[in-house]
């Protein structure tokens, strides 16, 4: 029990800052971090594939965006044409689509969320098992820049081309129902139950992320990192824990996208954009790699700031700023142990090589 | 298609080409010295168009362009010695981390002082109308300012790689670093040098294609996969192979437009990046053995 104790304390934290925002007056603030929440639920899956397993991607946004994007497109087409085949039948007879009546008093039939919940996830699973097989067997620069290609080539086809709004993205995505009464959306009403929706999808997935950290595939992924080599003569199949770990990244990021084109009713391409991938490697390497609570409240608090304009036109900035400090001065991560140490350490020894480049100098 | 229609595109084909060549030739050269893919190297090229655009409103082109490639020169110099030497225990993902957070940086500089918008340097001979007819295809003479400059790089490049002591310390160091510090190499000034002459090759790239392809806060990044494309292509390791697949890969792309849409263009080259990588991650030209035991 003692590994869940963390998890109840996000849990407590979680409903304490909801509280603090209704008595302080700032309900606003609970849409971003609602928003923030599924930025972390894709952060926590790249902390899985990069911190524990130590294979970098630079993909992680382009699954999100095929998350949001499938879910996006799926639910805003009008079925009515459809009409008497024997698929849509099968549709109609599960209760998969959803009759609407549009502003004109005519009827839309759309796609339930549902269906295509199963679809973006299947889909991402797919992409990621394909891109993952040959590409895992890559290392380091290699594999950081094939990801980023994969990264690329989703940006580039969301924004090329017609059927997914090009520049414009896809919008009026309607809300996923988890129940009747209950729906993922950004309608004002529920924004306080959207804020527990996400925070509980971050939850859960913290909870079975832990039980698969401290399973046996969470040592043979921590063998992994610690050197290959040795970890494949040890007898661990390297090759299907690397590809099975990604697999699983990009369900979580995919999910997060879809969950968050739900509640925004609309994406755009920047989600698919290389820089929020830089944004998910960012929060991961402050949390210190392969630490899931980093990941989370790093995550969290740099979303939520982000999302609040607080960096103004220095955003993406900020993020590179974060990177380049962290790996100057504490390449363990913010929340790792001994950073005050490491801190000082490195202090001591750029002021000694000054001084020493001083006498150089002094001396000849 | 027409023959003058073919060389049209050939031409357009070769101009992209060339520039995505200066960024693996950049790419090699670190890579060579130092066993670090520097994710900033597509900056290098925006920064030199950039500061020669800003430079040439005040003083004649050709000293805007001498001083944009010197900056850039120094500033990649400074890179080195202030963060990637600290790194020293190289693990390789913080090298990638590092350098990726350093081109994020350059580019909200870059847009910080210069804006969203698009500059374009002055032509170099010429005007924006003024053409050339080769064998029935019209091109500016800036075209053939690239093609000038590609191949007095590439001569100038080996030259300085083969007959001169400092490229030859450089090679040793990329052939073997420790090696090379036990015959007195001085290697960490091999490596500034290495990052030194890669940002003023970017530059000056990026000098002599802006007027054509104009430059633009954010090329960076696609800069920056294209010509590691290109350097996988030629074979990691190899400057003068990377810059015949440079061309390669600007005649590719130049005739992809004919079949796909424009906007699918860098599609083509992720996929040709993703492949290459997959099959022959050697390079067309390399041997794979050679580059498995590579360390990356």
């Amino acid at each position: 029990m003692k590994r869940y104790r963390p998890v109840a304390a996000v849990a407590a934290a979680v409903v304490l800052i909801q509280l603090a925002t209704l008595i302080l007056g700032k309900g606003f603030y609970l849409t971003q971090l609602t928003m923030s929440a599924y930025y972390v639920l894709a952060a926590l899956g790249l902390c899985l594939v990069m911190g524990y397993a130590g294979q970098i991607s630079l993909g992680q946004a382009g699954f999100f965006a095929l998350g949001g994007y499938t879910t996006a497109f799926l639910t805003t087409r009008d079925l009515t044409d459809l009409g008497g085949t024997a698929f849509f039948t099968v549709l109609q007879g599960l209760g998969l689509v959803i009759p609407k009546e549009t502003l004109y008093g005519g009827t839309v039939i759309h796609l339930s969320p549902w269906v295509s919940l199963a679809v973006a996830l299947i889909l991402a699973a797919a992409a990621a098992y394909l891109l993952g097989v040959p590409v895992l067997r890559l290392r380091g620069h290699y594999l950081a820049m094939a990801t980023m290609g994969f990264g690329l080539i989703v940006y580039r086809i969301v924004l090329g081309t017609r059927l997914f709004g090009e520049a414009d993205g896809l919008v009026n995505v309607p809300g996923f129902a988890l129940v009747p009464g209950l729906e993922v959306s950004g309608e004002m009403s529920s924004r306080i139950a959207n804020y527990y929706i996400a925070w509980l999808v971050v939850l859960l997935v913290l909870v079975l992320l832990i039980n698969l950290i401290n399973s046996r595939v969470g040592r043979a992924l921590r063998s992994l990192h610690g050197g290959e080599e040795a970890a494949s003569a040890m007898g661990v199949d390297t090759a299907r824990y690397k590809v099975k770990v990604f697999v699983i990244g990009a369900v979580l990021s995919a999910l997060a996208g879809f969950l968050m084109t739900h509640y925004n009713g609309g994406i755009g391409p920047s989600e698919a954009g290389v820089a929020k991938s830089v944004r998910y490697v960012a929060i991961v390497a402050v949390g210190g790699m392969a630490n899931l609570w980093g990941t989370l409240m790093v995550g969290s608090v740099l979303n939520f700031l982000s999302l609040r304009g607080v960096f103004g036109h220095y955003d993406e900035a900020v993020f590179g700023l974060v990177l380049v400090v962290m790996m100057t001065f504490f390449p363990g991560g913010i929340l790792g142990a001994g950073t005050l140490r490491t801190f000082k350490v490195r202090l001591v020894e750029i002021l000694n090589r000054v001084r020493r480049n001083r006498k150089e100098v002094i001396h000849g | 298609m027409g023959s003058g229609q073919l060389l049209q595109y050939l031409f357009a084909g070769i101009t992209v080409g060339s520039i995505y060549a200066f960024v693996a030739v950049g790419y090699n050269i670190i890579y060579s010295a130092t066993g670090i893919i520097n994710f900033a190297q597509g900056e290098f090229v925006m920064l030199g168009g950039m500061l020669a655009y800003s430079f040439s409103r005040f003083m004649p082109l050709g000293i805007a362009v001498v001083l944009a490639v010197l900056l850039t020169a120094a500033f990649g110099g400074l890179m080195e010695l202030v963060f990637i030497r600290r790194m020293k225990s190289g693990s390789v993902l913080g090298m990638i981390v590092i350098t990726i957070g350093l081109s994020l940086l350059i580019r909200e500089g870059a847009l910080a002082v210069w804006d969203e918008q698009i500059r374009a340097l002055r032509f170099f001979s010429g005007s924006e109308i003024s053409s050339l007819n080769i064998l029935g295809a019209r091109i500016s003479p800036q075209v053939l300012w690239v093609l000038g400059t590609t191949l007095a790089v590439t001569a100038g490049l080996f030259l300085f790689l083969k007959f001169t002591l400092t490229g030859q310390a450089l090679r040793a160091c990329s052939e073997n670093r420790r090696a090379a510090k036990l015959c007195g190499i001085r290697t960490e000034r091999m490596v500034s040098l290495a990052f030194l002459v890669s940002a003023g090759i970017g530059a000056l790239g990026g000098c002599v294609v802006s007027p054509l392809t104009q430059t633009h806060y954010a090329m960076g990044t696609d800069l920056a996969l294209k010509g590691f494309t290109v350097a996988i292509l030629g074979g990691l390791g190899n400057p003068l192979s990377a810059v015949a697949a440079g061309l390669l890969l600007g005649i590719i792309e130049s005739f992809s437009i004919s079949l796909l849409p424009m906007a699918y263009k860098d599609v083509i080259s992720m996929v040709i990046l993703l492949v290459i990588l997959v099959v022959k991650p050697g390079g067309l030209f390399g041997s794979s053995r050679a580059a498995a035991l590579r360390e990356y």
